[in-house]
């Protein structure tokens, strides 16, 4: 295997209002080969988008920054890039669909006006050969009747269709790496299930990058190569997606996995929640993020922080601890019968 | 009298349609939503019917209809045998006491200028159950109830997180201690480590008080895991209802089978062995629903007769079906 396609070195991006500063991400490192789709699972405020937006440089200023790290994609670090070499990165080889399309594309903007800027900004092409190719592209994602639909306002369009319209938007520039955002949050699982369709037909043709962001641990089950988990600002755990599932290691990973109910199981077993809520990020315990929740936290736990380390092959977890899968059963036994 | 053989709920061929007027102030009406039309259930005592559907498919409207927020269009709600639909006003307030609601918002469903005490003795003091020092008691007893620390009564909402807001709004729902809470989609605003502390809380709740649960939800893993019978909702008709197993182990409508097929699972191994049934186009506008049945223009098996005449629900080994094709 050669360099990766991103790589993403010690980041570090934090929120500054006033005196307080809340560190979103502290110190992750991952890598995306090309081809690969990779899923990023955590809850809100576990720092996954930022993360996402640190690599697209698109952190809110001045209020977030980002501190350490370095972004390495195709051999330049994107945070050493000015502005002008940034804006010619994003949209044409880094494209990101973002989760609310209903605030995502301009409602003063018609779809073709949409579609046909970044085929002239990015590709060069003229106004006819733009409106052609966004023609196609609408067409690719499935919206019918795409050539008369070039002059409606987003406002005209449907929550699904409008995901289409970003995705094609996405894609529009033939992008190495596509960044999606929780990008079916919103939508019916109907729908969900013709955008996930949608993706994968469009990433076998396209041969690009996906990364995915997610809450929910059955989307990322069937669409990735490989998962990492996010909590509290680091990443927690990162393994192929069927290693992941089938022996997690991580006590975070393994809680969010017992804690939701499965279509496909007809016992009805008790739900083992994850006590505790999330840490304050303004003001982070001192040793492990997760140690307060923790059903196996030690003093050590509480003191030092664990690092990322590789504890099979490919997969890594923080945590100082060896788990495995029958320690967190027999902890679920002690809990259930207490 | 009431009869404790009969259902607590029974919903009869209830429709809740929304007017669509034109014109300024006297405004003629031109057409209406027809968010509910025409969905007949019964809710028996102690159980849980999951009522699940898309967004728009009328399932929070039959909720919001039960309890008479707005009147319903037409049709027949007997909650313990009374028909809600015809008492005055009065009688329903007094009623509404045995019938509550938590919602799905819980960052909208406080008042952020009341403290927890106030919040939470409200129906109390509406109903005039407690007086006197008795409320404050009750809302500390209330409170342990659901988990939170009886001290926080003097705090305001925007001090809790979502979890805990969703903890204040069931107290509140248990306040006035009644039959048969409504639960409106009551765990999707929160994140996933505490949604299961949430179905927990209810499930226990539900067995020391011997609650009846109508659980408004769409997600069909959480309605699963919670009810006892489950009912489908399509573009303002239910489509399938049954018990638990039989409609995720056998489910006979087709748009039930495409719903539940469009759940994506979290294993790896089977995600990719499934085969799934990828419905086209979108839900159709409840203002000019489609002639015949409701789902005709999304169903892959429709026939002639699926666009000429509405199916009737009926029943089919255990389940109750509105399908022409399902034999």
């Amino acid at each position: 295997m050669g360099e990766p396609l991103l790589r993403v070195e010690g980041l570090r991006t934090i929120f500054q209002t006033g005196k307080q500063v809340v560190t979103a991400v502290s110190g992750v490192s991952y890598s995306v080969d090309a081809g690969e789709t990779v899923g990023i699972v955590g809850e809100s405020g576990s720092g996954k988008s930022v993360s996402m937006l640190a690599v697209m440089r698109l952190v809110p200023s001045p209020a977030g920054r980002i501190t350490e790290g370095k972004i390495w994609f195709r051999g330049r670090n994107l945070l050493e890039l000015d502005s002008a070499e940034m804006r010619a990165v994003r949209g044409k080889d880094i494209a990101m669909i973002f989760q609310d399309p209903m605030t995502s594309l301009n409602p003063v903007l018609s779809i073709g006006r949409h579609l046909v800027e970044p085929l002239k900004l990015h590709l060069g092409l003229t106004p006819s050969q733009a409106k052609t190719r966004a023609v196609e592209l609408l067409q690719m994602v499935g919206i019918p009747d795409a050539a008369n639909r070039l002059n409606d306002y987003p406002h005209q369009f449907s929550g699904g269709m409008r995901q289409r319209v970003m995705i094609a938007l996405g894609l529009s520039c033939n992008p190495k790496l596509l960044i999606a955002d929780e990008p079916t949050t919103a939508l019916d699982v109907t729908i969900q299930a013709q955008i996930i369709d949608l993706v994968k037909r469009l990433r076998r043709e396209f041969g690009m990058s996906v990364i995915w962001i997610t809450h929910d641990l059955g989307i990322v089950a069937g669409l990735v190569d490989r998962v990492i988990v996010m909590y509290a600002s680091h990443v927690v755990e990162t393994a192929g997606v069927d290693d992941l599932y089938e022996n997690p290691r991580h006590p975070y990973t393994l809680g969010l996995l017992s804690a939701i109910p499965r279509l496909d199981t007809a016992e009805r077993t008790r739900l083992m929640p994850i006590p505790g809520k999330p840490p304050d990020l303004s003001n982070p315990p001192k040793g492990c993020p997760f140690a307060p929740r923790c059903g196996f936290s030690t003093a050590d736990c509480l003191s030092e922080k664990p690092t990322l380390r590789e504890v099979a092959p490919g997969h890594f977890s923080m945590c100082h601890l060896e788990l495995s899968k029958q320690a967190f059963i027999n902890l679920r036994e002690v809990r259930v019968n207490a | 009298m009431p009869d404790s053989n009969q259902p607590l709920l029974a919903v009869e061929d209830l429709k809740v349609h929304f007017r669509i007027s034109k014109g300024f102030l006297f405004g003629k009406k031109v057409g209406a939503v027809r968010a509910v039309d025409g969905v007949s259930f019964a809710v028996e005592r102690g159980e849980t019917l999951g009522l699940v559907g898309e967004s728009g498919c009328g399932k929070s409207t039959t909720g919001l209809g039960i309890i008479q927020m707005p009147r319903p269009t037409s049709g027949k709600v007997l909650f313990d045998g009374v028909d809600l639909m015809k008492i005055d006003s009065e009688t329903l307030r007094r009623t509404r006491r045995h019938l509550q609601m938590v919602f799905q918002d819980p960052y909208a469903s406080l008042n952020p200028r009341l403290t927890v005490e106030k919040i939470i003795a409200e129906p109390m003091v509406v109903h005039n159950l407690e007086q006197g020092p008795a409320v404050r008691e009750r809302v500390r007893e209330l409170l342990r109830l659901v988990g939170l620390d009886p001290r926080v009564i003097t705090r305001y909402p925007h001090e809790f997180s979502g979890g805990q807001r969703q903890r204040i709004g069931i107290a509140r729902a248990l306040a006035a201690n009644p039959s048969f809470i409504i639960c409106d989609e009551p765990i999707s605003a929160l994140d996933v480590s505490i949604q299961a502390q949430i179905i927990n809380l209810l499930k226990d709740l539900q067995e020391q008080f011997n609650l009846t649960y109508l659980f408004i939800a769409h997600d069909l893993a959480v309605v699963r895991h919670f009810s006892d019978r489950i009912a489908v909702m399509y573009l303002g008709r239910i489509v399938e209802l049954a018990n638990r197993s039989d409609l995720y182990d056998h489910p006979k409508h087709p748009y039930t089978k495409a719903l539940l097929s469009a759940v994506p699972l979290p294993d790896p191994k089977r995600e990719r062995q499934r085969e799934r049934i990828i419905l086209k186009g979108e839900v159709p506008s409840p203002i000019r629903p489609p002639k015949g049945c409701h789902f005709n223009t999304r169903c892959p098996l429709a026939k002639t007769i699926c666009f000429e005449e509405a199916p009737e629900i009926r029943d089919v080994s255990g389940h109750q079906v509105a399908c022409h094709l399902v034999q």
